[in-house]
């Protein structure tokens, strides 16, 4: 999801904070260990819905937010205990289950996505802490019969200097919770911050090293069947006719069930519930997109192009600049679907009763999966509880319009009347669709006689991810999805004359928020495009975009320390090229400079260093893994993937055709942080989009060669 | 019935003896530390030690490791003591954390038969496992802060 498609985005956030903010000090009852909890719950006291606190001085931080990696299930702890000051050693974390107290402060619904965590909950949770705090120090102070004013609280602990009293948050817990909570607490100054801002450890490291760490597909419940699902081969197919005599035979299979997404072959594991499905006969009704084909398309999108579309910005005349133009130049750029490819297939385990539910996935949607649960059980969604695990992954796949994952399961569990985990292999996981969708970008640009381009115009042609979700209204207006253009109709480089129009085809292949959106194609062919024009206007490609970014004071920051850690200008060894980029998304300003050869036909990436301000810093160590993981993430689209379809069909199964990039191919990595007092901004996401056009950028600067279509091909090399 | 040890324990099965070690492990043992991600030996998130040996457990047969000794992230140490164990924390290496078993497995196997890798040896022992997430440099870095503790460790 976007978060700058939102209208008045951090309007929104600052208001949302604070209207949640107010609301958030009924009491819940915590459930005592959740299979999906991240620590085992104690007894313990709850002083809001956000923090509880055992007797045993534990305190435990309940995340409104899923971890699928991005360290949320640190920093929001952090934020919470910036205020409440327990001993930072006490501190437990435990995913939230669903409540609307737990909705996301800007999206009013229960999410994680749109790198929007941080500075959604960058107030809620910190307020949080101070209510629990205040109402520990009143307990204190009532006990002792003194002034709360006169009392401070250190590591966990309240104290009354003037008697020498001291009492510890645990055994203060029951009485803070009899107290009315406060309202408008005040909050620290950033200044006088002690937690936030300094790099802190993960709580879920430990975990995670030594095979604790619960996924869904982890998950195990009295009673569980494992089911696989045959889909159908083409998007939108269906069942003709099934024979399932042969399958039904395999030892441990207990039943085969028609569902709507196909086929489920029930067993009891994993291992016969796929030898079952191997012994499917299925006629299948393959329905009207039994034609796609993603070499048509290509040349469709392209034509396409030619013509005008609906204009989603327009700054000046750019038709007449471009006559009066010194030199006009044309390019066109594209990019293909991209599947998700979380290290986690995706899975769910759903135990279905009579008058209730129960459901155990690793989801960034939880208010929408329980909603389309609840449909498909005909219970109302209180009657089902959802247990959020920890996420293998998440880059958007797991928030999924249509909850297909987790309704499916309820599907199946209700066909095989006992409770199930709906496992999917690799291959279905990547021929599941919900891609990131095919695009094309037509440029056209005017230079003046000095080098400069007056005239900027940019045609996409793609998909919308948008039409037919919850975010439509938002998102989608005068049928221009905001997600499609965002990147380019926002992009900050001061082009007097501008224009930027789409085309929306609707195709049959669900498409899907990906890392980083819309922003993971536009940042590709605007930087790539801005390159070319830089060096048709001879004009060096970082002089330019600082010439451009003039009225743009923190991206032209973020250029700037970019280019002067990277060296910008110096000399490189030969045959070794230095490429640029930026891209502002997700409210954040990243540059990176990237050095890159050719050898043989093959890249090899050397060197990235990246530059990030996204506003002020939690957890500076998340940031820069953030980053790190973003270029990676960015650079295995620019170098290796690309979903195909060919009669219908998805071309790609496994991690042999769909490849990543390995340590082998992995750079050095420098990220540097811009020191910023600016209400923090999205970081999962940003470090995405610069990488793929500063690379094809030092291509360029390497070889001479173009790159305007990902992935990057040895024979565009040549 | 097949039978082999698991973290030094003895452990018997009853299962079709095709079964991946994998799916014995996780499904039959429930021991859910080793991790699916492809069934195809391509992305390394199962791997395991076979008598001391990098294997993927997703297409290893359980009738290959009767009579063996199966050594899975459960049993690396007690208490998050192995070198690398630290080195991740330290650096705080996994991010979605999916992938870490396997790539902390890979490792250990690599630094069991060489103690000090350079940057090239990492490439190659470590080339077999996947990381979405994006978490080399920090493997890479943790695998060499390991090797230190691990000399560190044998010097006292």
């Amino acid at each position: 999801m976007s978060a700058p498609a939102m209208v008045g985005r951090r309007e929104f956030i600052r208001t949302g904070a604070a209207i949640g903010g107010g609301l958030l000090v009924g009491l819940y009852a915590p459930l005592s260990n959740e299979p999906g909890s991240a620590f085992a719950a104690a007894k313990d006291v709850a002083l809001n819905a956000f923090v509880r606190i055992g007797a045993d001085e534990s305190v435990t931080v309940v995340a409104a937010h899923s971890e699928m990696g991005q360290g949320v299930y640190t920093s929001l702890p952090m934020l919470l205990n910036e205020e409440l000051q327990a001993d930072w050693s006490k501190i437990r974390v435990e995913a939230a289950p669903v409540d609307k107290v737990y909705n996301h402060p800007v999206f009013g619904m229960q999410m994680t996505g749109g790198s929007t965590t941080s500075p959604a909950e960058w107030e809620r949770y910190r307020k949080m802490g101070a209510t629990a705090r205040v109402m520990l120090v009143e307990a204190a102070a009532k006990q002792w019969g003194v002034e709360a004013s006169n009392c401070k609280v250190e590591k966990g602990h309240v104290v009354h200097a003037a008697t020498n009293k001291r009492a510890s948050y645990g055994s203060l817990a029951n009485a803070a919770a009899q107290l009315t909570p406060p309202e408008n607490v005040p909050l620290k100054n950033p200044k006088d911050f002690t937690l936030v801002g300094k790099p802190r450890r993960r709580l879920d490291t430990p975990s995670k090293v030594n095979g604790t760490a619960q996924f869904g597909l982890d998950v195990s419940i009295p009673g569980m069947l494992t089911a696989v699902v045959a889909r159908p081969p083409v998007f939108g197919g269906k069942v003709a006719k099934l024979d399932a005599s042969e399958a039904s035979k395999v030892p441990g299979v207990k039943s085969v069930q028609q569902v709507p997404s196909g086929v489920a072959v029930i067993a009891e594991r994993f291992w016969p519930a796929k030898l079952g499905r191997e012994k499917l006969v299925i006629e299948w009704d393959l329905g009207p997109n039994a034609g796609l084909s993603t070499e048509k398309m290509l040349r469709d999108f392209a034509e396409t192009a030619m013509k005008p579309g609906a204009v989603a910005k327009k700054t000046g005349d750019p038709e007449a600049a471009l006559k009066t133009a010194a030199k006009t130049l044309t390019a066109e750029y594209d990019v293909p679907y991209l599947a998700h490819a979380m290290m986690e297939p995706l899975n769910c385990v759903v135990d279905l009763r009579v008058d209730s539910c129960e459901i155990w996935t690793g989801t960034q949607f939880e208010t929408v999966d329980r909603a389309s649960a609840a449909q498909v059980a005909g219970l109302p969604p209180e009657k089902v509880q959802l247990h959020t695990t920890f996420l293998g992954g998440g880059f958007g796949r797991r928030a999924n319009p249509s909850s297909d994952f987790v309704v499916e399961a309820v599907h199946v569990a209700k066909a095989a009347k006992a409770p199930v985990k709906v496992v999917w292999t690799r291959e279905d996981d990547l021929r599941g669709g919900w891609y990131r969708p095919m695009w094309h970008d037509r440029f056209v640009a005017g230079l003046d006689g000095n080098g400069d381009p007056i005239a900027w115009t940019h045609t996409i042609v793609g998909q919308s991810i948008m039409q037919g979700t919850l975010f439509e209204g938002f998102a989608v207006k005068d049928g221009i999805d905001s997600t499609s253009v965002e990147g380019a109709a926002d992009v900050l480089y001061g082009f007097p004359n501008l224009q930027v129009d789409l085309h929306t085809p609707k195709i049959g292949v669900p498409v899907q928020w990906w890392r980083s959106v819309g922003h993971s194609h536009t940042g590709f062919s605007v930087e790539a495009f801005f390159d070319e024009v830089a060096h048709a206007g001879g004009q060096d490609p970082y002089e330019l975009r600082r010439k451009l970014l003039a009225n743009q004071p923190r991206m032209k920051a973020v250029l700037e320390l970019a280019a002067q850690k990277a060296n910008w200008g110096s000399k490189l060894p030969p045959r070794v090229g230095r490429g640029i980029a930026t891209h502002f998304s997700f409210d954040s300003y990243v540059a990176q400079v990237v050095e890159a050869s050719v050898e043989k036909g093959l890249v090899k990436v050397h060197r990235v260093v990246c530059a990030v301000d996204c506003g002020l810093v939690i957890n500076p160590d998340t940031v820069k893994a953030q980053m790190e993981g973003g270029i990676i993430f960015g650079l295995t689209a620019a170098l290796k993937t690309e979903i195909t379809l060919k009669d219908g069909r998805v071309e790609q199964g496994n991690f042999h055709d769909y490849q990543m990039v390995r340590m082998f191919e992995s750079p050095e990595i420098e990220v540097h942080i811009v020191p910023s007092g600016a209400s923090p901004t999205g970081v999962g996401e940003p470090g995405v989009p610069p990488v793929a056009p500063a690379l094809t950028n030092a291509i360029f600067a390497a070889t001479g060669k173009r790159v305007r279509r990902l992935p990057i091909r040895s024979s565009d090399l040549a | 019935m097949t039978s082999f040890h698991v973290n030094g324990k003895p452990v018997q099965v009853d299962v079709d003896p095709s079964t991946p070690l994998l799916w014995v492990l996780r499904d039959s043992l429930g021991m859910t530390g080793t991790k699916f991600g492809c069934g195809m030996a391509l992305c390394g998130a199962c791997t395991v030690h076979l008598d001391g040996k990098a294997i993927r457990s997703c297409v290893s047969p359980v009738s290959r490791v009767a009579g063996k000794r199966v050594t899975t992230i459960e049993g690396l140490s007690e208490n998050l003591t192995h070198p690398l164990q630290r080195a991740w924390i330290e650096l705080d290496v996994p991010q979605c954390g999916y992938c870490q078993s396997g790539q902390i497995m890979s490792a250990a196997v690599l630094l069991a038969e060489n103690p000090k890798p350079t940057d090239k040896d990492i490439d190659e022992a470590m080339s077999g496992n996947i990381c979405r997430c994006g978490t080399y440099s920090r493997i890479r870095s943790a695998i060499h802060k390991a090797a230190a503790l691990a000399a560190e460790g044998r010097a006292k």
